[in-house]
Protein backbone atom coordinates (compact mmCIF):
# COMPACT_ATOMS: atom_id res chain seq x y z
CA UNK A 1 0.00 0.00 0.00
CA UNK A 2 2.59 2.39 0.35
CA UNK A 3 3.24 2.15 -3.48
CA UNK A 4 0.28 3.90 -4.03
CA UNK A 5 0.82 6.27 -1.07
CA UNK A 6 3.77 7.57 -3.06
CA UNK A 7 3.03 7.11 -6.49
CA UNK A 8 -0.63 8.79 -6.22
CA UNK A 9 0.40 11.69 -8.70
CA UNK A 10 1.31 8.99 -11.46
CA UNK A 11 -1.52 7.11 -11.19
CA UNK A 12 -3.84 10.16 -11.74
CA UNK A 13 -1.93 11.45 -14.50
CA UNK A 14 -1.81 7.39 -16.02
CA UNK A 15 -5.59 7.36 -15.36
CA UNK A 16 -6.11 10.87 -17.41
CA UNK A 17 -4.22 9.43 -20.53
CA UNK A 18 -6.24 6.35 -20.12
CA UNK A 19 -9.76 8.32 -19.99
CA UNK A 20 -8.98 10.35 -23.00
CA UNK A 21 -7.35 7.27 -24.99
CA UNK A 22 -11.15 5.12 -24.16
CA UNK A 23 -13.27 8.63 -24.34
CA UNK A 24 -12.34 10.45 -27.14
CA UNK A 25 -12.99 6.70 -29.19
CA UNK A 26 -16.31 6.26 -28.00
CA UNK A 27 -17.34 9.65 -29.06
CA UNK A 28 -16.08 9.45 -32.23
CA UNK A 29 -17.52 5.31 -33.08
CA UNK A 30 -20.47 7.32 -31.87
CA UNK A 31 -20.62 9.67 -34.71
CA UNK A 32 -19.57 7.29 -37.18
CA UNK A 33 -21.65 4.41 -36.59
CA UNK A 34 -24.71 6.85 -36.53
CA UNK A 35 -25.06 7.01 -39.93
CA UNK A 36 -23.25 3.58 -40.93
CA UNK A 37 -26.45 2.32 -38.91
CA UNK A 38 -29.20 4.64 -40.08
CA UNK A 39 -28.04 3.09 -43.59
CA UNK A 40 -27.71 -0.53 -42.62
CA UNK A 41 -31.37 0.11 -41.60
CA UNK A 42 -32.54 1.93 -44.52
CA UNK A 43 -31.23 -0.31 -47.36
CA UNK A 44 -31.31 -3.62 -46.18
CA UNK A 45 -28.90 -5.15 -48.42
CA UNK A 46 -26.17 -2.82 -46.85
CA UNK A 47 -27.19 -4.83 -42.93
CA UNK A 48 -25.52 -8.15 -43.43
CA UNK A 49 -22.58 -6.75 -45.45
CA UNK A 50 -21.93 -4.18 -42.74
CA UNK A 51 -22.70 -6.53 -39.56
CA UNK A 52 -20.11 -8.68 -41.22
CA UNK A 53 -17.31 -6.22 -42.05
CA UNK A 54 -17.78 -4.57 -38.29
CA UNK A 55 -17.75 -8.48 -36.91
CA UNK A 56 -14.63 -8.96 -38.81
CA UNK A 57 -12.64 -5.99 -37.38
CA UNK A 58 -13.45 -7.02 -34.05
CA UNK A 59 -11.60 -9.97 -34.17
CA UNK A 60 -8.49 -7.97 -35.10
CA UNK A 61 -6.08 -8.64 -31.90
CA UNK A 62 -5.56 -5.07 -30.79
CA UNK A 63 -2.20 -5.58 -30.33
CA UNK A 64 -2.11 -5.98 -34.20
CA UNK A 65 -3.94 -3.33 -34.84
CA UNK A 66 -2.13 -0.83 -32.89
CA UNK A 67 1.61 -1.85 -34.87
CA UNK A 68 -0.65 -1.72 -38.17
CA UNK A 69 -1.93 2.40 -37.52
CA UNK A 70 1.69 4.05 -38.11
CA UNK A 71 1.91 2.38 -41.41
CA UNK A 72 -1.11 2.84 -42.28
CA UNK A 73 -1.58 6.31 -40.74
CA UNK A 74 1.84 7.59 -41.50
CA UNK A 75 2.04 9.28 -38.14
CA UNK A 76 4.70 8.18 -35.09
CA UNK A 77 5.29 4.86 -33.85
CA UNK A 78 4.60 6.29 -30.19
CA UNK A 79 2.08 8.54 -31.33
CA UNK A 80 -1.42 8.35 -29.10
CA UNK A 81 -3.03 9.10 -32.34
CA UNK A 82 -2.84 5.44 -33.54
CA UNK A 83 -4.47 4.13 -30.05
CA UNK A 84 -7.40 6.77 -30.76
CA UNK A 85 -7.70 5.56 -34.28
CA UNK A 86 -7.49 1.86 -33.46
CA UNK A 87 -9.87 2.13 -30.93
CA UNK A 88 -12.41 4.06 -32.78
CA UNK A 89 -12.37 1.45 -35.32
CA UNK A 90 -13.32 -1.14 -32.55
CA UNK A 91 -15.98 0.84 -31.48
CA UNK A 92 -17.75 1.61 -34.43
CA UNK A 93 -17.46 -2.07 -35.42
CA UNK A 94 -19.34 -2.63 -31.90
CA UNK A 95 -21.75 0.21 -32.30
CA UNK A 96 -23.31 -0.34 -36.11
CA UNK A 97 -25.24 -3.22 -35.11
CA UNK A 98 -26.36 -1.48 -32.08
CA UNK A 99 -27.22 1.56 -34.14
CA UNK A 100 -29.32 -0.28 -36.69
CA UNK A 101 -31.01 -2.52 -33.76
CA UNK A 102 -31.77 0.70 -31.93
CA UNK A 103 -33.18 2.37 -35.27
CA UNK A 104 -35.27 -0.98 -35.95
CA UNK A 105 -36.55 -1.21 -32.06
CA UNK A 106 -38.71 1.82 -32.68
CA UNK A 107 -41.99 0.52 -33.22
CA UNK A 108 -43.60 0.43 -36.96
CA UNK A 109 -46.65 2.38 -36.14
CA UNK A 110 -44.94 5.44 -34.35
CA UNK A 111 -43.20 5.29 -37.84
CA UNK A 112 -46.01 5.20 -39.72
CA UNK A 113 -47.83 8.29 -37.76
CA UNK A 114 -44.70 10.67 -38.08
CA UNK A 115 -44.67 9.87 -41.69
CA UNK A 116 -48.38 10.49 -41.78
CA UNK A 117 -48.22 14.15 -39.97
CA UNK A 118 -45.27 14.78 -42.57
CA UNK A 119 -42.49 13.92 -41.11
CA UNK A 120 -39.32 13.97 -43.61
CA UNK A 121 -35.68 12.74 -43.48
CA UNK A 122 -33.37 14.51 -40.78
CA UNK A 123 -36.52 15.48 -38.58
CA UNK A 124 -38.11 12.55 -38.42
CA UNK A 125 -34.26 10.97 -37.75
CA UNK A 126 -33.20 13.35 -34.95
CA UNK A 127 -37.04 13.91 -33.64
CA UNK A 128 -38.56 10.42 -33.66
CA UNK A 129 -36.32 7.42 -34.58
CA UNK A 130 -33.57 8.52 -32.94
CA UNK A 131 -34.61 9.53 -29.42
CA UNK A 132 -36.60 6.01 -29.31
CA UNK A 133 -33.72 4.03 -30.14
CA UNK A 134 -31.72 5.37 -27.49
CA UNK A 135 -32.21 2.87 -24.65
CA UNK A 136 -31.10 0.23 -27.25
CA UNK A 137 -28.01 2.44 -28.48
CA UNK A 138 -27.08 3.42 -24.23
CA UNK A 139 -26.84 -0.63 -23.78
CA UNK A 140 -24.53 -0.84 -26.66
CA UNK A 141 -22.19 2.05 -25.94
CA UNK A 142 -22.03 0.99 -22.33
CA UNK A 143 -20.48 -2.63 -23.47
CA UNK A 144 -18.32 -0.40 -25.82
CA UNK A 145 -16.83 2.03 -23.04
CA UNK A 146 -16.02 -1.09 -20.76
CA UNK A 147 -14.62 -3.13 -23.83
CA UNK A 148 -12.28 0.14 -24.74
CA UNK A 149 -11.65 0.58 -20.68
CA UNK A 150 -9.91 -2.65 -21.24
CA UNK A 151 -8.49 -2.89 -24.68
CA UNK A 152 -6.39 0.36 -24.33
CA UNK A 153 -4.31 -0.81 -21.59
CA UNK A 154 -2.89 -3.37 -24.32
CA UNK A 155 -1.41 0.13 -25.49
CA UNK A 156 1.52 0.09 -23.21
CA UNK A 157 3.05 -2.45 -25.17
CA UNK A 158 3.58 0.13 -28.06
CA UNK A 159 4.90 2.43 -25.61
CA UNK A 160 1.24 4.67 -25.26
CA UNK A 161 1.13 5.53 -21.68
CA UNK A 162 -1.94 4.94 -19.75
CA UNK A 163 -3.14 2.73 -16.67
CA UNK A 164 -1.91 -0.62 -18.49
CA UNK A 165 1.26 1.30 -17.75
CA UNK A 166 0.91 -0.08 -14.12
CA UNK A 167 0.33 -3.77 -15.06
CA UNK A 168 3.29 -4.13 -17.21
CA UNK A 169 5.99 -1.91 -14.76
CA UNK A 170 4.52 -4.41 -11.78
CA UNK A 171 4.89 -7.20 -13.55
CA UNK A 172 8.48 -6.38 -14.70
CA UNK A 173 9.85 -5.51 -11.13
CA UNK A 174 7.26 -7.99 -8.76
CA UNK A 175 5.57 -5.04 -7.35
CA UNK A 176 2.22 -6.66 -6.59
CA UNK A 177 0.69 -3.00 -5.32
CA UNK A 178 1.23 -1.55 -8.34
CA UNK A 179 -0.10 -4.29 -10.35
CA UNK A 180 -3.47 -4.64 -8.13
CA UNK A 181 -3.43 -0.53 -8.64
CA UNK A 182 -3.85 -0.77 -12.15
CA UNK A 183 -6.30 -3.53 -11.94
CA UNK A 184 -8.49 -1.61 -9.39
CA UNK A 185 -8.01 1.51 -11.06
CA UNK A 186 -9.69 -0.09 -14.79
CA UNK A 187 -12.05 -1.10 -12.88
CA UNK A 188 -13.13 2.11 -11.22
CA UNK A 189 -12.98 3.92 -14.65
CA UNK A 190 -14.76 1.48 -16.28
CA UNK A 191 -17.36 2.09 -13.68
CA UNK A 192 -17.40 5.81 -14.13
CA UNK A 193 -18.29 5.69 -17.29
CA UNK A 194 -20.84 3.04 -17.41
CA UNK A 195 -22.39 5.35 -14.49
CA UNK A 196 -22.35 8.81 -17.09
CA UNK A 197 -23.92 6.73 -19.70
CA UNK A 198 -26.59 5.50 -17.32
CA UNK A 199 -26.83 8.84 -15.99
CA UNK A 200 -27.22 10.95 -19.77
CA UNK A 201 -29.58 7.62 -20.37
CA UNK A 202 -31.35 8.29 -18.34
CA UNK A 203 -31.61 12.12 -18.69
CA UNK A 204 -32.44 11.72 -22.41
CA UNK A 205 -34.95 9.48 -21.67
CA UNK A 206 -37.76 11.12 -19.02
CA UNK A 207 -40.51 9.34 -20.53
CA UNK A 208 -38.90 5.54 -19.53
CA UNK A 209 -38.96 6.69 -15.80
CA UNK A 210 -42.55 7.17 -15.39
CA UNK A 211 -43.83 3.60 -17.04
CA UNK A 212 -45.75 1.72 -14.82
CA UNK A 213 -46.27 5.32 -12.60
CA UNK A 214 -49.81 5.51 -13.66
CA UNK A 215 -50.16 1.63 -14.90
CA UNK A 216 -52.89 3.26 -16.84
CA UNK A 217 -51.90 1.06 -20.27
CA UNK A 218 -54.44 -0.88 -22.23
CA UNK B 1 -64.30 16.40 -51.85
CA UNK B 2 -61.80 13.43 -52.41
CA UNK B 3 -62.62 11.39 -55.37
CA UNK B 4 -60.91 8.10 -56.10
CA UNK B 5 -60.93 7.46 -59.81
CA UNK B 6 -59.98 3.83 -60.89
CA UNK B 7 -57.64 3.37 -58.34
CA UNK B 8 -55.63 0.33 -57.89
CA UNK B 9 -53.31 -1.01 -55.98
CA UNK B 10 -50.98 -3.83 -56.23
CA UNK B 11 -47.86 -4.37 -54.04
CA UNK B 12 -44.67 -5.56 -55.46
CA UNK B 13 -45.10 -9.58 -54.92
CA UNK B 14 -48.00 -9.62 -56.70
CA UNK B 15 -51.34 -8.93 -54.22
CA UNK B 16 -53.87 -6.65 -55.40
CA UNK B 17 -55.10 -4.86 -52.57
CA UNK B 18 -57.01 -2.47 -53.88
CA UNK B 19 -59.11 -3.05 -57.42
CA UNK B 20 -60.01 -0.80 -59.36
CA UNK B 21 -62.45 1.90 -56.56
CA UNK B 22 -63.91 4.27 -57.86
CA UNK B 23 -66.16 6.61 -55.06
CA UNK B 24 -66.02 10.05 -54.05
CA UNK B 25 -66.44 11.28 -50.41
CA UNK B 26 -68.25 14.09 -50.14
CA UNK B 27 -67.17 17.49 -48.43
CA UNK B 28 -68.37 17.33 -44.91
CA UNK B 29 -69.66 14.27 -44.71
CA UNK B 30 -68.01 10.97 -43.02
CA UNK B 31 -67.47 8.38 -45.61
CA UNK B 32 -67.16 4.53 -43.71
CA UNK B 33 -64.78 2.08 -45.70
CA UNK B 34 -65.87 -1.15 -44.35
CA UNK B 35 -65.07 -5.05 -44.93
CA UNK B 36 -63.22 -7.98 -43.20
CA UNK B 37 -59.51 -8.04 -42.71
CA UNK B 38 -57.21 -7.62 -45.82
CA UNK B 39 -59.23 -5.97 -47.86
CA UNK B 40 -57.64 -3.11 -48.92
CA UNK B 41 -59.23 -0.26 -46.41
CA UNK B 42 -55.91 0.58 -44.79
CA UNK B 43 -54.21 0.82 -48.49
CA UNK B 44 -56.86 2.81 -49.18
CA UNK B 45 -56.98 5.34 -46.82
CA UNK B 46 -53.04 5.72 -47.00
CA UNK B 47 -53.07 6.14 -50.95
CA UNK B 48 -55.16 9.39 -50.32
CA UNK B 49 -52.29 11.03 -48.45
CA UNK B 50 -49.97 9.61 -50.33
CA UNK B 51 -48.43 7.09 -47.90
CA UNK B 52 -48.80 4.39 -50.30
CA UNK B 53 -48.69 5.02 -54.18
CA UNK B 54 -51.36 3.81 -56.20
CA UNK B 55 -50.48 1.39 -59.27
CA UNK B 56 -52.76 3.06 -61.62
CA UNK B 57 -55.59 5.14 -61.17
CA UNK B 58 -56.14 8.79 -59.79
CA UNK B 59 -56.94 10.42 -56.58
CA UNK B 60 -57.79 14.34 -56.20
CA UNK B 61 -58.72 16.88 -53.51
CA UNK B 62 -61.16 19.30 -54.16
CA UNK B 63 -60.52 18.54 -58.09
CA UNK B 64 -56.83 18.78 -57.69
CA UNK B 65 -54.36 15.37 -58.50
CA UNK B 66 -52.50 14.91 -55.38
CA UNK B 67 -49.94 12.89 -57.33
CA UNK B 68 -48.94 16.70 -58.82
CA UNK B 69 -48.64 17.64 -55.17
CA UNK B 70 -45.26 18.11 -52.50
CA UNK B 71 -46.16 14.87 -50.53
CA UNK B 72 -45.07 16.93 -46.77
CA UNK B 73 -47.26 19.51 -47.65
CA UNK B 74 -50.26 17.08 -48.46
CA UNK B 75 -49.67 15.30 -45.16
CA UNK B 76 -49.62 18.40 -42.99
CA UNK B 77 -52.80 19.26 -44.73
CA UNK B 78 -54.57 16.30 -43.84
CA UNK B 79 -55.06 14.81 -40.26
CA UNK B 80 -54.54 11.10 -39.73
CA UNK B 81 -55.32 9.13 -36.78
CA UNK B 82 -53.46 5.61 -37.04
CA UNK B 83 -54.41 2.86 -35.83
CA UNK B 84 -54.06 2.10 -31.74
CA UNK B 85 -53.12 5.68 -31.58
CA UNK B 86 -49.86 5.97 -33.08
CA UNK B 87 -48.56 8.44 -30.49
CA UNK B 88 -44.81 8.84 -29.61
CA UNK B 89 -44.01 7.54 -26.74
CA UNK B 90 -41.15 10.04 -26.27
CA UNK B 91 -43.60 12.96 -25.88
CA UNK B 92 -45.77 14.11 -23.41
CA UNK B 93 -49.51 14.08 -24.39
CA UNK B 94 -49.13 18.63 -25.35
CA UNK B 95 -46.18 17.86 -27.44
CA UNK B 96 -47.69 14.94 -29.29
CA UNK B 97 -51.29 17.17 -30.29
CA UNK B 98 -48.59 20.06 -30.96
CA UNK B 99 -46.66 17.86 -33.64
CA UNK B 100 -48.21 19.27 -37.02
CA UNK B 101 -47.91 23.08 -35.61
CA UNK B 102 -44.73 22.12 -35.07
CA UNK B 103 -43.86 20.89 -38.37
CA UNK B 104 -45.65 23.71 -40.06
CA UNK B 105 -43.14 26.41 -37.73
CA UNK B 106 -46.04 27.73 -35.79
CA UNK B 107 -44.98 30.14 -32.67
CA UNK B 108 -44.64 28.21 -29.69
CA UNK B 109 -47.28 29.86 -27.19
CA UNK B 110 -49.52 29.50 -30.57
CA UNK B 111 -48.76 25.81 -30.41
CA UNK B 112 -49.14 25.53 -26.75
CA UNK B 113 -52.48 27.29 -26.77
CA UNK B 114 -53.56 25.69 -29.97
CA UNK B 115 -52.72 22.08 -28.03
CA UNK B 116 -54.38 22.91 -25.05
CA UNK B 117 -57.84 23.98 -26.72
CA UNK B 118 -57.59 20.60 -28.31
CA UNK B 119 -57.33 18.64 -25.13
CA UNK B 120 -60.37 20.28 -24.05
CA UNK B 121 -62.42 19.62 -27.34
CA UNK B 122 -62.09 16.05 -27.36
CA UNK B 123 -62.75 15.55 -24.04
CA UNK B 124 -59.33 15.53 -21.57
CA UNK B 125 -58.48 16.72 -18.92
CA UNK B 126 -55.76 19.40 -18.65
CA UNK B 127 -53.70 17.67 -16.17
CA UNK B 128 -52.96 14.55 -18.71
CA UNK B 129 -50.95 18.06 -20.86
CA UNK B 130 -47.98 16.41 -19.16
CA UNK B 131 -48.59 13.18 -18.60
CA UNK B 132 -46.66 10.41 -21.59
CA UNK B 133 -48.46 8.21 -23.44
CA UNK B 134 -47.96 5.01 -21.10
CA UNK B 135 -49.52 6.83 -18.65
CA UNK B 136 -53.12 7.09 -20.30
CA UNK B 137 -55.78 4.26 -20.53
CA UNK B 138 -56.77 3.06 -24.64
CA UNK B 139 -59.61 5.73 -24.63
CA UNK B 140 -57.48 8.55 -23.42
CA UNK B 141 -54.75 7.59 -25.88
CA UNK B 142 -57.18 7.33 -28.71
CA UNK B 143 -58.43 11.26 -27.89
CA UNK B 144 -55.28 11.98 -28.14
CA UNK B 145 -54.73 10.66 -31.01
CA UNK B 146 -57.39 12.49 -32.66
CA UNK B 147 -57.17 16.01 -31.20
CA UNK B 148 -53.31 15.34 -32.49
CA UNK B 149 -54.93 14.74 -36.19
CA UNK B 150 -57.07 18.34 -35.33
CA UNK B 151 -54.10 20.42 -34.21
CA UNK B 152 -53.30 22.05 -37.82
CA UNK B 153 -57.63 22.39 -38.24
CA UNK B 154 -57.29 20.10 -41.52
CA UNK B 155 -60.30 20.17 -43.59
CA UNK B 156 -59.72 16.63 -44.35
CA UNK B 157 -59.30 13.84 -41.76
CA UNK B 158 -58.17 10.05 -42.22
CA UNK B 159 -58.96 7.51 -39.41
CA UNK B 160 -57.82 4.04 -39.71
CA UNK B 161 -60.18 1.95 -37.13
CA UNK B 162 -59.66 4.39 -34.76
CA UNK B 163 -61.78 3.22 -31.49
CA UNK B 164 -61.09 -0.20 -32.42
CA UNK B 165 -58.85 -1.05 -29.56
CA UNK B 166 -60.66 -0.20 -26.42
CA UNK B 167 -63.92 -1.73 -24.63
CA UNK B 168 -67.28 -1.43 -26.29
CA UNK B 169 -67.93 1.01 -23.18
CA UNK B 170 -65.60 3.62 -24.14
CA UNK B 171 -65.53 2.86 -27.84
CA UNK B 172 -69.23 3.79 -27.73
CA UNK B 173 -68.84 6.79 -25.95
CA UNK B 174 -65.87 7.56 -27.88
CA UNK B 175 -67.97 7.46 -30.90
CA UNK B 176 -70.30 9.78 -29.23
CA UNK B 177 -68.18 12.50 -28.21
CA UNK B 178 -66.72 12.04 -32.15
CA UNK B 179 -70.22 12.70 -33.64
CA UNK B 180 -71.02 15.37 -31.57
CA UNK B 181 -67.34 16.82 -32.44
CA UNK B 182 -67.95 16.51 -36.11
CA UNK B 183 -71.77 18.45 -35.90
CA UNK B 184 -68.96 21.45 -34.83
CA UNK B 185 -66.58 21.22 -37.12
CA UNK B 186 -67.96 19.74 -40.22
CA UNK B 187 -64.80 17.76 -41.77
CA UNK B 188 -64.13 15.74 -44.82
CA UNK B 189 -63.69 12.46 -43.11
CA UNK B 190 -62.91 9.18 -44.53
CA UNK B 191 -62.94 6.88 -41.69
CA UNK B 192 -61.84 2.79 -41.37
CA UNK B 193 -63.57 0.00 -39.83
CA UNK B 194 -64.14 -3.63 -39.81
CA UNK B 195 -67.38 -3.81 -37.48
CA UNK B 196 -70.17 -2.76 -39.34
CA UNK B 197 -72.36 -1.37 -36.12
CA UNK B 198 -69.84 1.29 -36.06
CA UNK B 199 -69.86 1.80 -39.30
CA UNK B 200 -73.71 2.04 -39.92
CA UNK B 201 -73.32 4.21 -36.84
CA UNK B 202 -70.90 6.94 -37.83
CA UNK B 203 -71.25 7.07 -41.64
CA UNK B 204 -73.51 9.81 -43.83
CA UNK B 205 -72.16 7.19 -46.51
CA UNK B 206 -70.59 3.65 -46.23
CA UNK B 207 -69.01 1.86 -48.99
CA UNK B 208 -67.94 -1.95 -48.19
CA UNK B 209 -65.35 -3.53 -49.90
CA UNK B 210 -64.64 -7.33 -50.19
CA UNK B 211 -61.49 -9.08 -50.25
CA UNK B 212 -59.30 -8.00 -53.42
CA UNK B 213 -59.87 -4.72 -52.86
CA UNK B 214 -63.28 -4.59 -54.66
CA UNK B 215 -66.27 -1.81 -54.30
CA UNK B 216 -69.09 -4.37 -53.32
CA UNK B 217 -71.62 -1.29 -52.48
CA UNK B 218 -71.90 1.95 -51.49
CA UNK B 219 -74.51 3.98 -50.20
CA UNK B 220 -76.23 5.86 -47.11
CA UNK B 221 -76.48 3.35 -43.65
CA UNK B 222 -80.49 2.96 -43.93
CA UNK B 223 -80.43 2.09 -47.55
CA UNK B 224 -77.56 -0.67 -47.47
CA UNK B 225 -79.74 -2.66 -44.38
CA UNK B 226 -82.74 -2.08 -46.31
CA UNK B 227 -81.23 -3.26 -49.88
CA UNK B 228 -78.04 -5.06 -49.91
CA UNK B 229 -76.55 -5.43 -53.27
CA UNK B 230 -75.58 -9.24 -53.04
CA UNK B 231 -75.35 -12.23 -50.15
CA UNK B 232 -71.60 -10.75 -49.31
CA UNK B 233 -73.02 -7.71 -48.51
CA UNK B 234 -76.06 -9.27 -46.69
CA UNK B 235 -73.51 -11.36 -44.53
CA UNK B 236 -71.55 -8.68 -43.86
CA UNK B 237 -73.88 -6.41 -42.60
CA UNK B 238 -75.83 -8.99 -40.46
CA UNK B 239 -78.40 -11.00 -39.18
CA UNK B 240 -80.14 -8.31 -37.09
CA UNK B 241 -79.86 -5.91 -39.82
CA UNK B 242 -84.07 -4.96 -39.94
CA UNK B 243 -83.95 -4.41 -36.08
CA UNK B 244 -80.67 -1.99 -36.57
CA UNK B 245 -82.52 -0.33 -39.36
CA UNK B 246 -85.01 0.90 -36.89
CA UNK B 247 -82.51 3.40 -35.84
CA UNK B 248 -83.01 5.26 -39.39
CA UNK B 249 -86.58 5.90 -38.89
CA UNK B 250 -87.50 8.96 -37.77
CA UNK B 251 -89.82 8.29 -34.47
CA UNK B 252 -93.15 9.02 -34.98
CA UNK B 253 -95.33 10.26 -32.12
CA UNK B 254 -95.49 7.66 -29.70
CA UNK B 255 -98.53 6.45 -27.55
CA UNK B 256 -97.53 7.61 -24.25
CA UNK B 257 -98.94 5.97 -21.27
CA UNK B 258 -98.67 7.84 -18.16
CA UNK B 259 -96.69 6.26 -15.51
CA UNK B 260 -97.45 6.49 -11.61
CA UNK B 261 -94.04 7.28 -10.00
CA UNK B 262 -92.29 7.63 -6.10
CA UNK B 263 -89.31 9.87 -5.35
CA UNK B 264 -86.18 8.16 -3.95
CA UNK B 265 -86.33 7.98 -0.68
CA UNK B 266 -89.99 7.97 -0.30
CA UNK B 267 -92.25 5.10 0.68
CA UNK B 268 -94.13 2.41 -1.86
CA UNK B 269 -96.26 1.37 0.97
CA UNK B 270 -99.47 0.50 -0.17
CA UNK B 271 -99.07 0.60 -3.67
CA UNK B 272 -100.67 -2.14 -5.18
CA UNK B 273 -99.14 -2.49 -8.35
CA UNK B 274 -96.39 -5.25 -9.20
CA UNK B 275 -93.31 -2.97 -10.39
CA UNK B 276 -93.34 1.28 -9.54
CA UNK B 277 -90.52 3.76 -11.87
CA UNK B 278 -88.67 5.67 -9.27
CA UNK B 279 -87.59 9.04 -10.29
CA UNK B 280 -84.90 11.18 -8.64
CA UNK B 281 -86.35 15.23 -7.37
CA UNK B 282 -86.25 16.32 -11.19
CA UNK B 283 -88.36 13.52 -12.46
CA UNK B 284 -85.68 11.74 -13.95
CA UNK B 285 -86.07 8.18 -14.25
CA UNK B 286 -83.91 5.69 -11.79
CA UNK B 287 -85.06 2.49 -12.22
CA UNK B 288 -87.85 0.03 -10.91
CA UNK B 289 -88.97 -1.18 -7.69
CA UNK B 290 -90.89 -4.09 -6.67
CA UNK B 291 -93.64 -2.25 -3.75
CA UNK B 292 -94.76 -6.11 -2.71
CA UNK B 293 -90.83 -6.98 -1.88
CA UNK B 294 -90.34 -3.64 -0.10
CA UNK B 295 -91.38 -1.68 3.11
CA UNK B 296 -90.35 1.92 4.05
CA UNK B 297 -88.17 4.68 2.05
CA UNK B 298 -86.78 3.44 -2.09
CA UNK B 299 -83.31 2.93 -1.17
CA UNK B 300 -80.64 3.68 -4.72
CA UNK B 301 -80.04 0.26 -3.79
CA UNK B 302 -83.71 -1.04 -3.69
CA UNK B 303 -83.87 -0.09 -8.00
CA UNK B 304 -83.79 -2.42 -10.91
CA UNK B 305 -81.50 -0.55 -13.37
CA UNK B 306 -81.94 -3.06 -16.22
CA UNK B 307 -84.04 -1.53 -18.63
CA UNK B 308 -82.87 1.02 -21.03
CA UNK B 309 -83.95 4.69 -21.31
CA UNK B 310 -85.13 6.07 -24.68
CA UNK B 311 -85.49 9.87 -25.80
CA UNK B 312 -89.22 10.32 -27.13
CA UNK B 313 -87.32 12.13 -30.26
CA UNK B 314 -84.56 9.01 -30.53
CA UNK B 315 -85.24 6.08 -33.05
CA UNK B 316 -87.84 3.28 -33.37
CA UNK B 317 -84.58 1.13 -32.57
CA UNK B 318 -84.07 3.44 -29.01
CA UNK B 319 -88.08 2.80 -28.00
CA UNK B 320 -88.27 -0.96 -28.85
CA UNK B 321 -85.45 -1.81 -26.83
CA UNK B 322 -86.41 0.54 -23.97
CA UNK B 323 -89.74 -1.98 -23.90
CA UNK B 324 -88.15 -5.31 -24.09
CA UNK B 325 -85.48 -4.24 -21.70
CA UNK B 326 -87.56 -2.93 -18.87
CA UNK B 327 -88.00 -5.87 -16.43
CA UNK B 328 -91.88 -4.41 -16.20
CA UNK B 329 -92.65 -4.37 -19.89
CA UNK B 330 -93.03 -1.24 -19.77
CA UNK B 331 -90.96 0.86 -22.02
CA UNK B 332 -89.64 4.27 -20.22
CA UNK B 333 -88.97 7.32 -22.66
CA UNK B 334 -87.69 10.45 -21.81
CA UNK B 335 -87.89 14.14 -23.07
CA UNK B 336 -84.66 15.56 -24.39
CA UNK B 337 -83.49 16.55 -20.96
CA UNK B 338 -84.05 13.35 -19.35
CA UNK B 339 -87.22 14.08 -17.90
CA UNK B 340 -89.52 11.33 -17.56
CA UNK B 341 -92.61 11.83 -20.10
CA UNK B 342 -93.80 8.45 -20.22
CA UNK B 343 -94.23 4.65 -21.30
CA UNK B 344 -94.69 2.18 -23.62
CA UNK B 345 -94.75 -1.40 -24.27
CA UNK B 346 -93.36 -3.08 -27.45
CA UNK B 347 -96.42 -4.50 -29.01
CA UNK B 348 -96.89 -0.49 -29.94
CA UNK B 349 -93.69 0.14 -31.53
CA UNK B 350 -94.24 -2.79 -33.33
CA UNK B 351 -97.64 -1.21 -34.52
CA UNK B 352 -95.72 1.93 -35.53
CA UNK B 353 -93.17 0.20 -37.67
CA UNK B 354 -95.86 -1.65 -39.21
CA UNK B 355 -97.40 1.67 -40.17
CA UNK B 356 -94.28 2.76 -41.49
CA UNK B 357 -92.70 2.71 -44.84
CA UNK B 358 -89.32 0.49 -45.41
CA UNK B 359 -86.42 2.84 -46.40
CA UNK B 360 -87.11 3.07 -50.02
CA UNK B 361 -84.84 4.44 -53.53
CA UNK B 362 -86.02 7.77 -52.93
CA UNK B 363 -83.84 7.80 -49.82
CA UNK B 364 -81.09 6.30 -51.45
CA UNK B 365 -80.82 8.09 -54.39
CA UNK B 366 -81.27 12.00 -52.33
CA UNK B 367 -77.98 10.43 -51.05
CA UNK B 368 -76.22 9.62 -54.07
CA UNK B 369 -77.28 13.32 -55.29
CA UNK B 370 -75.53 15.02 -52.75
CA UNK B 371 -72.58 12.59 -52.48
CA UNK B 372 -71.76 10.30 -54.84
CA UNK B 373 -72.61 7.62 -57.93
CA UNK B 374 -71.28 4.80 -56.70
CA UNK B 375 -74.67 2.44 -56.37
CA UNK B 376 -74.41 2.51 -60.27
CA UNK B 377 -70.68 1.05 -59.78
CA UNK B 378 -71.94 -1.70 -57.78
CA UNK B 379 -69.85 -5.09 -58.79
CA UNK B 380 -72.09 -8.31 -59.53
N1 LIG C 1 -46.56 -3.53 -47.78
C1 LIG C 1 -47.27 -4.55 -48.29
N2 LIG C 1 -46.70 -5.42 -49.16
C2 LIG C 1 -47.40 -6.45 -49.68
N3 LIG C 1 -48.69 -6.69 -49.42
C3 LIG C 1 -49.33 -5.86 -48.57
C4 LIG C 1 -48.66 -4.75 -47.96
N4 LIG C 1 -49.54 -4.10 -47.17
C5 LIG C 1 -50.69 -4.78 -47.28
N5 LIG C 1 -50.58 -5.84 -48.12
C6 LIG C 1 -51.65 -6.77 -48.50
O1 LIG C 1 -52.69 -6.03 -49.11
C7 LIG C 1 -53.95 -6.49 -48.67
C8 LIG C 1 -54.73 -5.34 -48.07
O2 LIG C 1 -54.07 -4.87 -46.90
P1 LIG C 1 -54.67 -3.71 -46.00
O3 LIG C 1 -53.70 -3.48 -44.90
O4 LIG C 1 -55.03 -2.57 -46.85
O5 LIG C 1 -55.98 -4.41 -45.44
P2 LIG C 1 -57.04 -3.89 -44.36
O6 LIG C 1 -58.35 -3.93 -45.03
O7 LIG C 1 -56.60 -2.62 -43.78
O8 LIG C 1 -56.97 -5.06 -43.30
P3 LIG C 1 -57.14 -5.00 -41.70
O9 LIG C 1 -58.59 -4.88 -41.42
O10 LIG C 1 -56.61 -6.33 -41.28
O11 LIG C 1 -56.32 -3.84 -41.21
C9 LIG C 1 -53.69 -7.63 -47.72
O12 LIG C 1 -53.83 -8.83 -48.43
C10 LIG C 1 -52.27 -7.41 -47.29
O13 LIG C 1 -51.66 -8.64 -47.01
MG1 LIG D 1 -55.98 -1.96 -41.78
Amino acid sequence: MTWVNDHWGDIFTLARSHVWLAGIPLVLGLLIALPLGWAARRWSRLYPVLISASGLLYTIPSLALFVLMPIILGTKVLDPVNVVVAMTVYTVALLVRTVADGLSSVPDHVLQAARAMGYRGFRRFFGVELPLAVPVIAAGLRVAAVSNVSIVSVASLIGVAQLGNLLTDGYDRFITAEIVAGIVACVVLALVFDGLILLGQRLLTPWLRVRGAAGARS
Amino acid sequence: MIRFDGVTKQYPGGTVAVDDLTFTAPTGKITVLVGPSGCGKTTSLRMINRMIEPTKGTISLDGQDTSRMNEADLRRGIGYVIQHAGLFPHRTVLDNVGTVPRLLGWDKKKIAERSRELLSRVGLAPELADRYPSQLSGGQQQRVGVARALAADPPVMLMDEPFSAVDPVVREQLQDAFLELQGELGKTIVFVTHDIDEAIKLGDQVAVLRVGGILAQISDPAYLLAHPVDDFVADFVGKDRGYRSLQFQPTPRLPLASERTVVVGETVDGIGAPWVLVVDDQHRPLGWVEPSRLSGAVAPEDLHRGGTVARASGSLRGALDAALSSPSRRGVIVDDSGELVGTVRAHQVLELIESADRPDEDLADSFAEAGSDGRREDSS
